[in-house]
């Protein structure tokens, strides 16, 4: 495929917004969603009359029936609420959780312009999840009626969370490839430097080895600082046609590359190989789409719902072979800020906060238009963003 | 309280085989091939001569977990969720607990063999060292 070929290569971001992120946030779900989505709107130069295409992830969905898990405050308000919240007129919208991840909101985005359909587009992601957690003391739903769909596979074996899945994943890449705990640390670890130099980020003191170490196990072999933190917070971007480039107020972020594919089970308990994840099969769809090589890419946002899923997504997006992240990560040099690959920038979910892969997105922006302060990777003009885990992925590759 | 499944005419046949101590598995007379979670069409021939067949119940721990966590009332902690590959097909494979051993004592590869635990009407199938 060359350049000229692909939809997202005629597509840019051309706006960004992020509300607060915080664990204490006393702004509702819905009112932290419209100042993502205004901030992005402003962000383009455009107005709310000018958007007419809406996508998110999940939607309003209030319990899962397929792949994608659900719990409190993970959903944020539902495309519809969106609309009608700011009067926009639409051509096109869809959320859902039936797609490769939550980046697809992105990719539909980028469909919806490129077709025609639209001409700028709102994308976004918002949760609750903390205030949700802190108000709900019913984390796992249990339903009266018993567990249908996919879940009836999973919850009746009391894996009723996202650190079981992963950590079965996790153990089986440990045990065939040697990967350590201490090598996993390095994501918790590096994550947390970063943190402390982004005022948004919610844990930013400092975190040594020897407190990922002795900290309290959640699923074996997957501790507390392997998991992300809940926050309230959202994030938007405008995606235009990138004939809209010369007229915007701030820099213009192209997309290079997209990848989504699905080469396997659909299913997180019957995925074949758990040494992998669709971000192998994603990542490889993405180099397929462009000219330039892994070695081309200056920092990357890689999902770290779960330390391990930046693993699998060094593997996937082929920064190393498949089996060597643990040994990529080793000390944390290669990853750190001043490293030849710096990873999760902003701090990332596990210390900046859970906004589920829209954190990453917008920190890729911001490194690639040169504002990201404190914590700049000098020159940045090609960076990778992804998300998901298990059968789920998507995952974008953005340049100046 | 360990989740229950609502049974019906596609999964009464694995979720209540254990009520006999056997573990159902749906499996194509065609080819052979076994299919789980089942579905009415075998996704290697497309043929339709679907049909839950007892296994061996012996396998092999694909991978494990210790769940640490109490994320549900009444279930006791820590317990084992596993990924079981049965005997009879290099991918049939089950999300399961691994019980009648300490924790520690569960290792990748170890032969296991099914037993059933009620839950509701149903029989979930769990694992304990063979």
């Amino acid at each position: 495929m060359t350049m000229a070929d692909s939809f997202e290569q005629r597509c840019i971001i051309s706006g960004i917004g992020q509300s607060e992120v915080g664990r204490r946030v006393t702004r509702g779900v819905m009112a932290l969603t419209l100042d993502a989505c205004i901030e992005a709107i402003a962000d383009a130069g455009l107005e709310p009359k000018d958007i007419d295409g809406v996508f998110s992830w999940p939607g309003a969905v209030t319990r899962a029936e397929g792949l994608a898990p659900s719990s409190p405050g993970s959903s944020g308000p539902g495309v519809h609420a969106v609309i009608d919240a700011l009067r926009l007129d639409t051509n096109w919208y869809s959320a859902g959780p039936e797609t490769p991840g939550m980046l697809a909101p992105v990719i539909h985005g980028c469909m919806a312009v490129a077709s025609g359909m639209c001409r700028h587009v709102l994308v976004y992601r918002a949760l609750n999840e903390a205030t949700a957690w802190r108000t709900n003391t019913q984390r796992v739903a249990t339903d009266a009626e018993g567990v249908t769909g996919n879940m009836q596979w999973i919850l009746p074996f009391g894996a009723f969370s996202g650190p079981n899945w992963m950590a079965l994943y996790a153990r089986r890449h440990m045990h065939e490839y040697g990967t350590t705990r201490e090598q996993i640390a390095q994501i918790s670890l590096n994550a947390r430097r970063n943190a402390a130099l982004n005022p948004k980020a919610v844990l930013t003191s400092e975190l040594t080895l020897d407190d990922y170490l002795s900290s309290t196990m959640i699923s074996d072999p997957l501790c507390l600082y392997d998991c992300d933190i809940a926050i309230d917070g959202a994030t938007a971007v405008v995606i235009s046609d990138a004939a809209y480039a010369p007229d915007t107020p701030n820099k213009a972020i192209h997309f290079e590359a997209v990848g989504s594919a699905l080469h396997g089970r659909a299913s997180w308990d019957q995925w074949e190989d758990m040494t992998t994840t669709a971000a192998m099969s994603a990542g490889g769809h993405l180099w397929s789409r462009t000219d330039l090589t892994p070695a081309d890419v200056d920092c990357a946002q890689l999902y770290d719902g779960f330390t391990v899923l930046t693993l699998y997504w060094l593997e996937g997006l082929r920064f190393c072979g498949h089996g060597e992240s643990g040994a990529f990560v080793e000390g944390g040099e290669r990853i750190s800020l001043t490293g030849e690959l710096p990873l999760a920038t902003s701090g990332g979910q596990l210390s900046g906060g859970r906004l589920h892969s829209f954190g990453h997105l917008y920190e890729a922006c911001l490194q690639l238009r040169g504002g990201a302060a404190e914590r700049q990777v000098p020159g940045a003009k090609v960076v990778a963003v992804s998300a998901g885990a298990g059968p789920l992925a998507s995952c974008l590759l953005l340049r100046t | 309280m360990w989740p229950i499944p609502q049974i019906n005419d596609d999964n009464r046949a694995f979720w209540t085989g254990g009520q006999d101590g056997e573990l159902l598995i749906a499996r194509c007379d065609d080819c052979g091939y076994y299919i789980h979670p089942p579905t009415p069409r075998c996704p290697r021939c497309l043929s339709e001569n679907v049909h839950p067949r007892a296994v061996s119940g012996r396998g092999r721990v694909y991978t494990y977990t210790i769940n640490e966590r109490p994320w549900s009332p009444g279930i006791e902690v820590p317990y084992v969720i596993a990924i079981v590959q049965l005997d009879e097909q290099s991918d049939l494979r089950l999300m399961t607990n691994v019980v009648g051993c300490s924790p520690d004592q569960v290792a990748i590869d170890m032969p296991v063999q099914v037993e059933f635990r009620r839950q509701g009407d149903a029989y979930a199938p769990v694992f304990r060292p063979a």
